[in-house]
């Protein structure tokens, strides 16, 4: 039989990510996927990033992974999201061309010696061992496997009220395994998610609708990434009209969702077309994004109208869309329903309780989106290689990283629709920015050896930087004199202030910072987004410090693995079935849980203090 | 029930020991009750009478045997109210008893051998708070019920008690969330047109109607307080003017004297007078005079230093107290009577004439203090805190213009609402700008 250290089931998002990472520490790896032609597949838009989503693209980078740099070498157009709201709100995205993405993330699995790309369907676990599966091709042993089966686990899928089986379409749905998982006796759900038609870019007409040009200076997705001269390409944008939902209107039972073959709902962040009209009834109208799918294919993708009403409405409706009037599909829009497990199951390093060994990472667990679950499959593939060597688990908690954030969610508070990244879910938001995700986790990374040595060496330099710059803003200063004689309003109140105070004063960003300071004019620009941010956050960042070190003393309350609630004092029934469910794994985490009231609590403090 | 349920409640009465206490005061009582609470009273119930429980609610008749002797005890009104439904949530169980010293100290004695334990303070109360059939705030206010001296204390804890405050927070949350949910949908939705369409004002009436609410709360919880710890008086003046004489005068009227507390001649001594409802704390000071007594000139310091912190101060032949009220007493000397004249009021606290006059104007400038008829709140050192918190944050939160700052502000708003009580989860934000927006991508 071959054997690897670690397994990955499936070649999406998720398992590309944990493969690589699993073999970053030095695990070899067997990445089992039906097709090569599945590596770095976008099944959805192309474009990566976005808010939230793009601090979790930075997060990955920081930990050396494939995402960010993946999509810079594929973009063809960049875009820093919410530019005006502030640094701990932004986020990059880019929209990248399909075929390049695809082939660059074939190089970035390919220049990984330590991964054996093994082209096969896995249809089960193999008898005898935890951690060894069955192929189309044969047995696999390995110390420790990684699923990321994505939509695939016994997917639907919908065109109008036409049903057949398959995990996107052109796929035939991952049935075996499906039945695998079922029998763990893990916890399911149904969900379902749609995807809109194709369009023939030669067949709109470009003149109707309005062009949005991205960034001429790019925010690029990996901080790795050098500036590029490729050219870059714009979107159009057009909107539904009021004709647009009458027809939606009219065929309403001719969909899945109000036709009622779903069982499962549907993200209400990303809302399908008819989902739209019908609970949003007195818009007018709804934007559409054109996105360009590759600069030698003329494919758009219309981002906003995302439908699984039959064909053929599909194309009646586009006729009464401006620009899109003679538009011609190339794939139709459609929707998939398909089972996830619910990630209570899981610890915090993403492994099945009560299973050791075994790894659940992406859309298997309820999220979507390629952020999320790229993720994931990060910090899963970090953890099975952990598991493998007989290494503790690495956890991120909530004040780390946006990653802890959506791990800890998902592990404690479940799902009831496809997980989606938000920068509101983050309470420590203004701590958790893409310009720090470096100095965040990167550290962390070295330390469990994810970290390869080209990015170790860039940190190391990065952080020497860092230092020295914070050191040069504490020791600068000016008087308010000296500012008002640069022309920069303040109070006059004749106190001489360091430079890093003066940051925090609205007047004072950092260009005004290198005109009162020439020195500070030769920190690198990625250095000064740190220190001026750090600086105008100051008091919130400090005040967050507090808040996050009572919040590390709740997390490092550790409640024992399989603790039984049910033999803790004065817990009630409810609060023991609450308590239950998620399973907390920490005090903190038991907190968070919906519905514990402080009673319950103070008990379980009582028991925890009591028991170490 | 699930045979996981029976294990669990199996469980559930090993761990949680069923306690008993006597509700009423120190016998011989006419009726004595005594209250049992925990997984084992209604089996513990069964046993002492014998006979099946008496349904629900309802005070029946029964004969209590003591088990291990079969001696009849009492014949008794028992009631049982079975969880949750129940003043803790356990089960619980209430004996009225005939009030004799034997009869309550034999039920007493029986019940600890049948294994149920006595309460410790606060124990009945502590398996509510767990069972969460009262928050942290709910248990706060029923110590200060059971501590009330004086009617508006019983009035400002009875609101507390129930769910008022509760529902006040509960209702902030709701609009805080509401506030939040639009501020976050412009950071988490820019790219979105139909919310675009709506950018968030720091003017928001929302914000300024909570801001204000919150406002007229603390300053209930201010009166609130008074009322809690009551108003503080001091008489001041000079030796051997009559303080002494005037707070006995004070006291001996027919105002109800709630507890002399003793002091030293030395330090002060101090009175509690119900005053229309208000606990009145009268402060005698000692006298100023010169002295190189250490302990004496320790006495006058602290007793300074008592009028200093006091609500109202009754100056007594003395000038050198701007704010007080101003009283010459011993009018009986002269022959003018009891009355206001230049600014002082005259009095004889010998006699007591006058002495109506001026309990009419302490009662006055009280309520002025207590606001009685207003609402109060009377709320704990940490409720308080939380207040102010939630207030010093709403209104930074109205001078910023930059959305990300005025989220974290209203953020840090929501966690103090949350301590005063429960707590909302980042979910339950997102649930609300779901609810109310049509979002894209
Ligand atoms: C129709 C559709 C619409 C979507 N719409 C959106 C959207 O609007 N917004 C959004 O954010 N996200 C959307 N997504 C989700 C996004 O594409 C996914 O969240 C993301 O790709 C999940 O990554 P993954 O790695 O978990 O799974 P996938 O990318 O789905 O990868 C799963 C991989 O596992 C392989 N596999 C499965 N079973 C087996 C087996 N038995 N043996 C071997 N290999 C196997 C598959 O071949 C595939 O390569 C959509 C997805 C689909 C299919």
């Amino acid at each position: 039989m071959l054997t690897f250290d670690v397994i990955v089931i499936g070649g999406g998002h998720a398992g590309c990510e944990a493969a690589a990472a699993a073999a970053r520490t030095g695990a070899r790896v067997a990445l089992v996927t039906r097709s090569t032609d599945d590596l770095g597949v976008l099944s959805c838009n192309p474009a990566i990033g976005g808010l939230g989503k793009g601090h979790l693209v930075r997060e990955i980078d920081a930990l050396d992974g494939l995402l960010g740099r993946v999509g810079d070498a594929a973009a063809l157009h960049f875009r820093l999201l919410n530019r005006s709201k502030g640094p701990a709100v932004q986020g990059p995205r880019a929209q990248v061309d399909r075929k390049r993405y695809r082939a660059a993330m074939l190089e970035a699995i390919a220049a990984e010696p330590r991964i054996a790309v093994i082209v096969a369907d896995v249809v089960g676990f193999a008898a005898g061992s935890k951690t060894a599966i069955d192929t189309s091709t044969g047995p696999i042993g390995a110390g420790a496997v990684v699923v990321t089966a994505g939509t695939f686990l016994a997917g639907t899928l919908h065109h109008g009220r036409t049903i057949t089986a398959g995990g996107r379409a052109g796929s035939a749905p991952a049935g075996a395994l499906a039945r695998a998982i079922a029998g763990l006796g893990l916890p399911r759900g149904r969900f379902k998610t749609g995807t809109p038609p194709r369009l023939d870019g030669r067949t709109i007409d470009w003149a109707g609708v309005d062009l949005q040009p991205g960034d001429a200076v790019p925010t690029y997705l990996s901080d790795a990434t050098l500036p590029s001269e490729r050219a870059m390409l714009p979107c159009g944008v057009t909107r539904t009209t009021p004709a647009t939902h009458r027809i939606v209107r009219d065929h309403l039972d001719e969909t899945p969702t109000y036709g009622g073959d779903f069982a499962g709902p549907g993200p209400r962040y990303c809302p399908s077309l008819e989902d739209k009209v019908v609970r949003f009834g007195d818009r007018d109208g709804h934007n559409i994004f054109l996105e360009p799918e590759g600069y030698d294919d003329a494919t758009v993708y219309p981002n906003g109208i995302s439908t699984a009403l039959p064909p053929s409405v599909q194309a009646e409706l586009l006729t009464t869309i401006p620009g899109l009037e003679r538009a011609v599909i190339r794939q139709s829009g459609y929707a998939v329903e398909y089972d996830y497990v619910d990630p209570r199951a899981l610890t915090p390093a993403l492994m099945v309780r009560g299973r050791p060994g075994l790894f659940l990472a992406g859309q298997i667990n309820g999220t979507t989106g390629y952020e999320e679950a790229a993720g994931q499959g990060i910090v899963a593939g970090i953890n099975a290689a952990r598991f493998a060597a007989g290494q503790s688990p690495v956890i991120l908690d909530r004040a780390t990283s946006y990653l802890g954030v959506m791990i800890d969610d998902l592990t404690h508070l479940g799902v009831s629709e496809p997980y989606r990244m938000f920068t509101s879910r983050a309470e420590y938001r203004l701590s958790l920015r893409i310009d720090n995700a470096a100095d965040r986790l990167t550290p962390i990374g070295l330390a469990c050896g994810v970290i390869g040595s080209a990015r170790s060496a860039r940190f190391a330099a990065r952080t020497a930087a860092l230092t020295e710059a914070r050191a040069r803003v504490a020791a600068l200063s000016a008087t308010p004199a000296a500012l008002a004689r640069a022309g920069i309003e303040v109070n006059q109140d004749g106190v001489a202030r360091s430079a890093e105070a003066w940051l925090a004063h609205p007047a004072v960003d950092w260009p005004v910072a290198t005109r009162l300071w020439p020195e500070l004019c030769a920190t690198p620009p990625d250095i000064a987004d740190v220190v001026a941010t750090d600086a105008h956050y100051g008091l919130y960042l400090s005040r967050q410090a507090i808040e996050i070190a009572n919040f590390r003393a709740d997390e490092t309350l550790a409640l024992a693995d399989g603790i039984c609630f049910d033999t803790i004092a004065g817990l009630s029934p409810e609060m023991v079935e609450r308590l239950t469910a998620a399973q907390p794994t920490t005090f903190g985490a038991a907190v968070r849980v919906a519905g514990v009231t402080p009673g319950a609590l103070s008990a379980l403090l009582a028991h925890v203090r009591s028991a170490t | 029930m699930a045979p996981g349920d029976l294990q669990r409640d199996a469980n559930q009465s090993r761990l949680t020991p069923t306690i008993f206490a006597l509700a009423t005061g120190a016998p011989p009582t006419a009726i004595a009750i005594v209250r049992i609470s925990g997984p084992a009273t209604l089996a513990l119930l069964t046993r002492l009478t014998g006979r099946a429980l008496p349904p629900p609610r309802r005070l029946s008749r029964r004969t209590l045997r003591d088990p291990t002797t079969d001696d009849a005890i009492d014949t008794a009104l028992v009631a049982v109210f079975p969880a949750p439904a129940s003043v803790t949530g356990d089960d619980v169980a209430e004996l009225h008893l005939h009030g004799g010293l034997a009869v309550v100290a034999a039920a007493l004695a029986m019940l600890r051998r049948a294994g149920a334990i006595p309460a410790a303070a606060g124990a009945f109360t502590r398996r509510a708070f767990d069972n969460g059939k009262l928050d942290l705030g709910q248990v706060e206010a029923l110590a200060d019920l059971i501590a009330a001296e004086t009617d508006g204390q019983r009035r400002a804890a009875l609101g507390r008690t129930g769910t008022e405050l509760a529902h006040h927070v509960d209702r902030w949350r709701t609009v805080l969330t509401d506030i939040r949910a639009d501020i976050e949908a412009t950071l988490d939705f820019a790219e979105d047109d139909d919310v675009a369409a709506r950018p968030f004002d720091v003017a928001d009436e929302r914000l300024c109607a909570l801001a204000g609410e919150l406002r007229t709360i603390r300053a209930q919880t201010e009166r609130g307080g008074r009322l809690r710890d009551g108003v503080t008086v001091a008489i001041v003046g000079p030796v051997n003017a009559g303080k002494s004489t005037l707070l006995n005068a004070l006291a001996r009227r027919d105002v109800a004297l709630v507890s002399p507390l003793p002091g030293t001649t030395r330090d002060a001594i101090e009175v509690r007078v119900d005053l229309g409802g208000v606990l009145v704390t009268i402060v005698d000071t000692a006298g100023v005079r010169d002295t190189s007594d250490v302990l004496e000139v320790a006495g006058i310091r602290r007793g300074q230093l008592r009028a200093e912190q006091a609500d109202i101060v009754v100056a007594l032949g003395s000038t050198a107290f701007p704010n007080a009220i101003h009283v010459v007493s011993k009018s009986d000397r002269t022959s003018e009577g009891a009355g206001w004249r230049g600014g002082a009021l005259h009095l004889s606290a010998t006699t007591g004439d006058g002495i109506d006059l001026l309990e009419s104007h302490l009662a006055a400038r009280v309520s002025e203090l207590t606001a009685l008829g207003e609402p109060a709140f009377i709320a704990a050192q940490w409720q308080q805190a939380a207040l102010d918190g939630a207030i010093a944050s709403i209104e930074t939160a109205q001078h910023i213009s930059v959305a990300a700052l005025v989220a974290e502000e209203l953020r840090r708003t929501s966690l103090e609402l949350e301590r005063l009580i429960g707590r909302v989860s980042s979910a339950t934000l997102l649930d609300h700008v779901f609810a109310r927006f049509c979002i894209g991508k």
